[in-house]
């Protein structure tokens, strides 16, 4: 029999975040076929009681509760992670492909001398071995990936790739950790979280939303977008280079960095629908993307497509509703 | 401040359609245009723009063939001091080696700072910056959106989701990983590329480097690529624009976003 398959929790704020579900669902659905343990690991400051919303999801929960731990740290979540490893010996661990995780996978996997694999869309068995299922090149391709023999494989997997169902209703065991575990002296300590893209619209209300990406080409051409966005009483949003070139504001930002959504319609344009500015639209009603690449990802979520240049089909509009 | 950049050519592929080669594991490049990946393009700007404001030395690496070499001409026409290509030949590296070559040509550098993409366009692990610092046993940060310097350290912006920053100091030396966004990238002329090719180039052979025994043997392997299963998708609307206007039109009329 294998190993057990962990999953590592993350939360912020006191609350746990969904990809912890998500790698969850994940961690039992394999353990049914190796016929293993699935375990959730928890590191919480005292008193937090995160554990009492994960009872159900794991066989086992693994409480570490240690002073400070409300707020995650890279540098004290390897190290916690690299004795785990070493005493339950598990045949995966699963972490969040999340900005924290980001900072977590890649050093564990070089301290701990395990094979990672990052960003994965899905983990498959094959003959008994993990295989990570990877998108690559914006979403256009897939790639299925091996992992060099090991007693235990890692994997970070990225936030909405994996469907959660409902709790599996396990009688979860909530376990402490025994082994003592040196924290070396931190590198990076954490002051504060800051909430950034306050601004005169939220576009997170908005019923009807004109949203313009990468394919917008030129800063000047915002206005013709926007005249648009007036004359049919819809709210101008962005995806992330918009912003990133300073070109609207932050609080434009529909995306994983930036607002969730859920207009009644969402009017992509010039978006070609990278995987986080996907996952902030999938509560659309209604997305209508016009994007000159017929193979841009995001007429893979869209309900309705143009493969058009853009201000073609704005120019269009205009003419139709008149002025 | 001495600052290393680790970079990577990548190829552009937006609005391209791309195929897969014969042995599967790998697109067809041919034909396909090559640009420095975007998050290195940031994380040079803040590298050089670092030195400007408080001196010291930026060095640019990258690991590949001498085509990847533009990339670190247009690094040093940005403001680099100097470029470091280490040549990989023909081998197939995953990031867990990448890091090891890194870390091996950059520990004789002088740094007090290392910056790297907190990802890359093509293959999107973003590993090799963490991976990297592990080796070197430095403190480092990822998805980084701003970079102030202290007196004994920094103090840095971190991008979390929703649009939530965390604030945390590190201490230096340090490694980064840089987001995209944290700064304007200056733009770079084909004079400047020009004037550039006078700044030293070095060329270092993977054999130079004396790694050790089992280095080079990737922790993971790319055994196939495939296309998205098509499932579901768009309705497309096809004809002119003012057909496709109106069917548009119709559908929000529908939907009752407009009257």
């Amino acid at each position: 029999m294998k190993g057990p398959i962990l999953a590592l929790a993350e939360h912020r704020k006191g609350e746990i975040r969904d990809i912890t579900y998500e790698i969850l669902a994940k961690a039992d659905q394999l353990s049914v076929k190796t016929g293993s343990d699935s375990i959730c690991i928890l590191i919480e400051a005292p008193g937090q009681g995160l554990q009492e919303g994960l009872k159900g999801w794991a066989k086992k929960i693994l409480l570490i509760e240690a002073k400070g731990l409300e707020v995650f740290n890279s540098e004290v979540y390897k190290a916690y992670l690299l004795e785990i490893t070493k005493a339950l010996k598990p045949f995966l661990v699963f972490l969040p492909h999340t900005p924290w995780g980001m900072d977590l996978a890649p050093a564990l996997s070089v301290k701990a001398g395990l094979p990672l694999v990052s960003d994965c869309v899905d983990i498959i068995l094959e003959d008994g071995n993990p295989k990570a299922i990877r998108q690559i090149y914006g979403g256009k391709l897939y790639s299925q990936v091996s992992f060099k023999p090991s007693s235990t494989y890692l994997a970070s997997i990225r936030p909405g790739s994996i469907q959660v169902e409902a709790n599996p209703g396990h009688d979860t065991v909530i376990q402490g950790f025994d082994t003592p575990v040196s924290i070396p002296p931190l590198g990076k300590t954490f002051e504060e979280f800051v909430e950034t893209g306050q601004g005169d619209v939220d576009i997170s209300q908005a019923p009807f939303l004109i949203s313009i990406g990468r394919g917008i080409g030129d800063q000047e051409r915002i206005e013709e977008v926007r005249e648009l966005t007036e004359k049919l009483g819809a709210v101008l949003s962005c995806s992330r280079p918009i912003v990133d070139k300073n070109w609207l504001p932050k609080y434009h930002q529909v995306g994983t960095s930036g607002k969730t959504v859920k207009p009644k319609v969402y009017l992509a344009l010039g978006i070609s629908g990278a995987f986080q500015h996907v996952a902030g639209i999938k509560g659309s009603g209604t997305i209508i993307a016009v994007n000159k690449d017929k193979k841009a990802p995001i007429f893979r979520v869209a309900h309705f497509g143009v493969a058009e240049d853009l201000f073609r089909i704005v120019s269009a509009l205009k003419e139709k509703i008149g002025g | 401040m001495d600052i290393v950049v680790c970079i990577k050519r990548v190829p552009f592929t937006q609005e391209v359609d791309l195929e897969i080669d014969s042995g599967q594991r790998d697109i067809v490049k041919d034909g396909l245009a090559f640009v420095l990946n975007e998050w290195d393009n940031y994380a040079l700007e803040e590298a050089i723009s670092l030195k400007e404001r408080l001196g010291g030395q930026v060095t640019v690496v990258s690991v590949g063939s001498e085509e990847d070499e533009e990339v670190l001409r247009r690094a040093l026409a940005m403001g680099a001091d100097r470029a470091i290509r280490v040549d990989a030949g023909n081998r197939t590296l995953d990031v867990r080696c990448i890091s090891r070559i890194l870390a091996k040509v950059v520990k004789d550098l002088p740094f007090d700072l290392i910056l790297t993409g907190a990802q890359a366009d093509d293959t999107n692990e973003g590993c090799v910056g963490v991976m990297l610092a592990e080796e070197l046993g430095l403190p480092h940060a990822s998805v980084v959106k701003g970079v102030e310097v202290l007196d004994k350290g920094l103090r840095i912006r971190v991008e979390l989701e929703g649009g939530t920053e965390e604030i945390s100091l590190i201490k230096l030396p340090a490694l980064l990983t840089i987001q995209t966004g944290i700064n304007e990238p200056r733009y770079v002329s084909v004079m400047g590329i020009r004037k550039a090719a006078k700044k030293e180039l070095k060329v270092l052979a993977l054999e130079e480097l004396r790694l050790g025994s089992g280095s080079l043997e990737p922790d993971s392997s790319v055994e196939r690529l495939f296309f998205p299963p098509e499932q579901g998708g768009a309705q497309m609307l096809t004809g002119d624009p003012a057909t496709i206007a109106e069917r548009i039109l119709k559908i929000l009329k529908e939907k009752g976003v407009i009257q």
